[in-house]
């Protein structure tokens, strides 16, 4: 019994990190710093799923929390920090929408998914409760981050961040089958091959990854 | 009848994965072209027995049944069509110099990866590995749609994908909400994702979770079907990117979509304590159908026009699945055949006279009818189609979908009717200035290919007409199983 309070606790907080990390990002108005916060995202991801291994005793998992250190951790933030001085655009990200009603509407949405996530999984076990609910909300708060940002970087980073809440669902529902986690870290680097090359593309057309400069031309406009 | 050798479950997979690692290593614009036809063929054919194979029982990855053979067939057959018209379409690409031959390459691979992905997502029978066949398709979509670099094109990408991803990443947290929901009955492990064994002891999961589960699902792949106020990806992704991939995006890729969100509503019609999903699809169906009928309206690009009349269409079939029932299963079956069929010969259409015209601005296209007779007239009647006018296919499946409605809710039958009529006058709007009156543009001759946009035309007149029996019978107990 003492062991498994302590298993809870641990996972919680690390849990519990995250969502406090994802709110870190909400108001980084660097695109550096935004990447050190996400690098640290994915560096308490990898923590979290690895204790979810040492916890259920489920081996493969470590794979996955290997993947979220080496590839989200190091790799991902190094190469997007080079793009980033590449480009010349580490001087400012402006966020489409200001910092105080986006921190307000990122606690509005911390609140909704605990409400909801700890009302409809009552019958199930607290662990697995409370990291549903930890994990719907870091899914949300990046989606939070890629609706204000304009830059499509940060939009990126977003996104990762929210597949970040995903692996945290997956590994915190018990036994959940490894071909999922797998699909999860492979569709990433997919995902990340792909935005790549539409930074790379987007850098060699126009010279900005600000997506509003995209944004001038549409048919129905002319 | 069981070939030792052949398994068509396994061909249909196989042959599009190997002819695209094919395809990207071999250069040349005809050659790789007739491959990717021939490609396409073999997957159909090899699909087309599925019908008479014996059935093996589903296993942990792979199902067949009744329900996702009309689906690959009818994907197959559309890939199949639309890699026809592909190579023609792709030759005057090159001409204009628009695509570069590393480009082609590269183009005819995505698309055997796509057709892989979707045949993927139909047959298989665990909810993740049906998720990552949908994203495997979606991603390769988006590379197509921004093949053209231009801003435009990349703007349509840039959104589609994340749009897309969104979608798919909440659909993705939906799987996992049903994998909670059905681990404390199915225990941990392998079996709490495979469909067929959810399905059977769905009665026994906790509901409530289902339906959270459900609601993302919902979202997730809504998204990909196209549904407003989803659907913001779709209209540019359509009109920016090479038309033959409009074409599988309508005709096929919003299809793969609805039948993930099928098979979740049967699960969750198998457990009587969960939400009815019923009158959530209706909603958002009909919201699609009118939101689309009033956007018609403002359409300049031709591209685009269209785009929004697959939101429209597949508004009614999700409209028509949602109201649930044998005769309106079957009618949203039907329309879902009709549609695709139907919408892929209109790009067919668009596509060659974009490419004439040198433009897709509808004000800007004028006269078809006289200066190319076949694109013109095969252009007027896939819209007279699509607008749902006897004696076409649609026609008939639309007025199955009302006729169904009123019998059972009048006043969602009045909504209905009414969205209908207002697209049809959209449609017939743009169709009088594009296809008649004085010619306006280039009129260079076609270098077209009319078997495909034909091909599928007089199927969907033909069974405007008549329905063969056996059809009926296979649609009616697939109706059946979605309950």
């Amino acid at each position: 019994m003492q062991m498994q309070s302590l298993a809870f606790d641990v996972s919680h907080t690390l849990a519990g990190g995250l969502v406090l990390i994802s709110l870190m990002m909400l108001y980084q108005d660097r695109l550096y710093s935004l990447l050190n916060v996400f690098a640290l995202h994915a560096l308490v991801l990898s923590l979290s799923v690895a204790w979810q291994a040492f916890i259920q005793d489920a081996p493969h998992l470590y794979v996955t929390a290997f993947i979220a250190l080496v590839f989200k951790a190091i790799i991902i933030p190094v190469a997007l920090h080079r793009i980033v001085k590449q480009l010349g655009i580490h001087r400012d990200i402006e966020s489409a929408v200001g910092i105080g009603p986006t921190m307000l509407a990122g606690m509005g949405l911390v609140a909704l998914s605990l409400v909801l996530m700890l009302r409809v999984t009552s019958d199930a076990d607290p662990l697995a409760r409370e990291d549903l609910a930890f994990a719907l909300s870091v899914v949300l708060l990046g989606l939070l981050v890629m609706v204000t940002r304009r830059n499509a970087v940060s939009q990126v980073v977003g996104f990762m961040s929210l597949e970040n809440g995903l692996v945290l669902a997956a590994t915190g529902a018990k036994g959940m089958p490894l071909v999922v986690e797998i699909s999860v870290a492979f569709s990433i680097l997919i995902a990340f091959i792909v935005i790549g090359i539409f930074l790379f593309r987007i850098r060699e057309r126009f010279d900005s990854v600000d997506v509003s400069a995209l944004d001038d031309f549409r048919g129905e406009r002319r | 009848m069981t070939l030792p050798f052949f398994d068509p479950v396994t061909a249909v997979l196989l042959i599009p994965i190997s002819s695209a690692a094919l395809l990207a290593a071999l250069p040349g614009y005809r050659l790789t072209a007739r491959l990717n036809v021939l490609a396409s063929l073999a997957t159909f054919l090899s699909a087309l027995c599925l019908f008479v194979m014996e059935r093996s029982p589903p296993g942990p990855y792979v199902l067949i049944d009744d329900l996702n053979i009309v689906f690959i067939v009818l994907n197959t057959f559309v890939g199949f069509t639309t890699s026809i018209f592909s190579a023609s379409y792709i030759a005057h690409e090159l001409e204009t110099g628009r695509l570069t031959p590393t480009y082609l390459r590269f183009y005819h691979a995505m698309y055997q990866t796509m057709m892989f992905g979707m045949n993927l997502a139909f047959v298989s029978n665990n909810i993740g590995l049906m998720w990552v066949a949908v994203e495997l398709a979606t991603l390769t979509t988006v590379l197509m749609v921004g093949i053209y670099r231009t801003h435009a094109a990349l703007e349509a990408a840039w959104k589609y994908f994340i749009l897309g991803s969104v979608g798919i990443a909440l659909a993705l947290f939906g799987t996992i909400l049903v994998y909670m929901a059905a681990r404390p009955v199915m225990g941990e492990g392998q079996d709490g994702m495979v469909w067929t064994l959810l399905v059977e002891r769905a009665a026994n999961f906790d509901a409530a979770l289902l339906n959270v589960a459900f609601v993302f699902l919902f979202l997730g792949y809504g998204t990909k079907v196209g549904l407003a106020p989803l659907h913001a990806w779709l209209p540019d992704a359509h009109a920016e990117g090479p038309t033959p991939i409009s074409a599988v995006l309508s005709g096929l890729l919003l299809n793969v979509a609805l039948y993930a969100l099928l098979r979740f509503k049967i699960l969750l019609a198998a457990n009587p304590a969960s939400i009815a999903p019923g009158p959530l699809m209706v909603t958002m169906g009909l919201v699609s159908l009118i939101f689309a009928a009033f956007m018609l309206y403002r359409r300049r690009d031709i591209k685009r026009l269209f785009a929004y009349s697959s939101i429209e269409h597949m508004g009614i079939i999700v409209f028509a699945f949602g109201m649930g029932g044998p005769l309106a299963n079957f009618a949203g079956l039907l329309h879902m055949v009709m549609h695709s069929l139907t919408k892929s010969a209109i790009f067919y259409a668009v596509g060659h006279i974009s490419q004439i015209k040198g433009t897709q601005r509808i004000s800007r296209i004028r006269g078809l009818t006289v200066t190319h007779p076949a694109l013109g007239w095969g252009l007027v009647v896939g819209v007279v189609a699509i607008a749902g006018l006897p004696p076409l296919g649609i026609f008939m499946s639309e007025f199955l979908v009302v006729s169904s409605t009123f019998a059972r809710q009048p006043l969602l039958a009045i909504v209905l009717v009414f969205g209908l009529l207002l697209a049809f006058g959209a449609l017939t709007l743009r169709l009088t200035s594009v296809a008649f009156g004085e010619p306006r543009g280039s009129t260079a001759p076609a270098d077209a290919s009319y078997i495909p946009m034909f091909a599928h035309l007089a199927l969907v007149l033909g069974a405007g007409i008549y329905l063969p029996s056996p059809l009926v019978v296979w649609f009616q107990h697939v109706a059946q199983l979605l309950g």
